[in-house]
């Protein structure tokens, strides 16, 4: 659903940066998108090539660097790997663990012309 | 290091080849356009490059040698000239988050406590609101309507003597800091007051949007189950207060509220609970003076503000 709202977001932020960065077009998007950043990586492929359709971005690739979760424990005093915003510490079951990586949703850079 | 590939090693190759890679390993899927189906922008020839007027970019010149991959993207896979890996390094929501803080601003210059109200479709939020206004007259208030379709809920809000904006998303399943800026051109004065935001029954899109509200209050009813907190948990930690609404109807139900606070908890150790039921009233006075509260402590905020402000003014007289 909001994977819809994420990929016109995308398409914005191409449009606005051909005009700074002088592009007609776009070949790929290469995106960082964080394991806890809320979003469904098939679904987000899939709006993309909806809408990218009739834009700069249209046929463009969508390249994603998934990043996984990860998260500071205090009583460990190292990172942790997380699945859920939620999860304990595997090592100590320590909670609540400060999340360090996966809340990534950004657009790290584009292959243009 | 290597833009195409992450490598460390590939500090300068010549002619954009590859070649020059000390260690074996391939990428699954280069970036050249030559990979591209669309067949109207296969691989350029480098003196296409030179033409087309790209080059000031692409070599990095001393003498007769030319350096490919020293350019400030470092890119030197076949084809691929300096300037076409544009670095954007920008947040998806960036521009979402952009009216929002537009949004924050204008609720504080005005004073006015914004809480965003979420839940899934059917938790109460409606009838929550309407008997919240019945008994929190005290300043002025206002809402704001997320529903995908309809006008039936700013209708009864309406009902009640209050201004209420409808905004239909249409498709969207969530509202956007944009929509709620174009809303709030539409209300009377609300100094000191306070604007509710109900946003589209959804616990799950709402919670990346900000549209600058002070507080997210999430809404879950005793009808849902008390596992929705680890379902949903982005929802529950976005939220700083959780009103577990229809209580009353606890008798009926095997609903367990002591698990449902601690998978809250969990999710968020900050949430703040309060166990309301719109129809019975329980809870209301905690959940009245919780907005109570915050909105003074909002005002006092900005009297402080402003009289830190004043002084400064003073002193340069």
């Amino acid at each position: 659903m909001h994977e819809m709202s994420i990929c016109e977001g995308i398409i914005q932020v191409l449009q606005d940066q051909a005009v700074s960065q002088h592009y007609r077009r776009v070949n790929t998007v290469c995106i960082e998108v964080g394991a806890l950043a809320m979003v469904e990586v098939d679904a987000l492929r899939f709006c993309f090539e909806a809408v990218a359709r009739d834009s700069l971005a249209q046929g463009a690739r969508l390249d994603i660097i998934e990043l996984s979760g990860q998260a500071w424990c205090q009583q460990c005093a190292k990172t942790v790997a997380i699945t859920q915003r939620y999860d304990a510490c595997a090592e100590c079951g320590y909670l609540p663990l400060q999340i360090t990586q996966g809340d990534e949703l950004r657009i790290k850079e584009l292959e243009v012309e | 290091m290597c833009t195409v590939c992450g490598c460390g090693e590939a500090e300068v190759s010549i002619e954009g080849h590859h070649d020059e890679h000390s260690h074996s390993h391939q990428h699954k899927e280069p970036y050249p356009n030559a990979t591209r189906d669309t067949g109207d922008s296969t691989a350029q020839p480098l003196d296409n490059c030179f033409n087309s007027g790209l080059n000031d970019a692409v070599e990095v010149g001393d003498g007769d040698n030319l350096h490919f991959g020293q350019g400030p993207a470092h890119a030197h896979a076949p084809g691929l000239s300096q300037t076409r890996m544009v670095q954007i390094e920008q947040d998806i929501l960036g521009k979402n988050d952009r009216y929002a803080l537009k949004n924050r601003q204008q609720f504080d210059a005005l004073s006015l406590f914004a809480l965003n109200l979420v839940s899934s479709p059917g938790s109460g939020k409606t009838s929550l609101l309407t008997t919240t206004i019945e008994q929190y007259k005290r300043c002025p208030i206002a809402v704001i309507e997320g529903d995908q379709q309809t006008t039936h809920d700013a209708e009864r809000i309406r009902a009640t003597g209050i201004q209420a904006v409808q905004v239909n998303t249409g498709k969207g399943c969530h509202l956007d800091a944009h929509m709620v800026g174009h809303a709030m051109a539409r209300l009377n004065d609300l100094s000191g007051g306070v604007l509710f935001i109900e946003n589209v029954g959804n616990l799950v899109c709402p919670a990346a949007f900000d549209l600058g509200e002070a507080h997210k209050v999430a809404i879950l009813s005793v009808t849902e189950g008390e596992d929705k907190p680890l379902k949903y948990p982005d929802m529950f930690y976005a939220a700083d207060l959780m009103l577990l609404n229809k209580v009353d109807l606890l008798p009926y139900l095997d609903f367990d509220v002591a698990q449902c606070i601690t998978a809250a908890k969990r999710v968020n150790p900050k949430i703040q609970v309060i166990q309301i039921s719109a129809r019975s009233g329980e809870g209301m006075p905690e959940w009245l003076n919780w907005i109570e509260q915050h909105r003074v402590a909002r005002i006092q905020q900005r009297i402080a503000q402003l009289s830190e402000q004043t002084s400064r003014l003073q002193a340069m007289l």
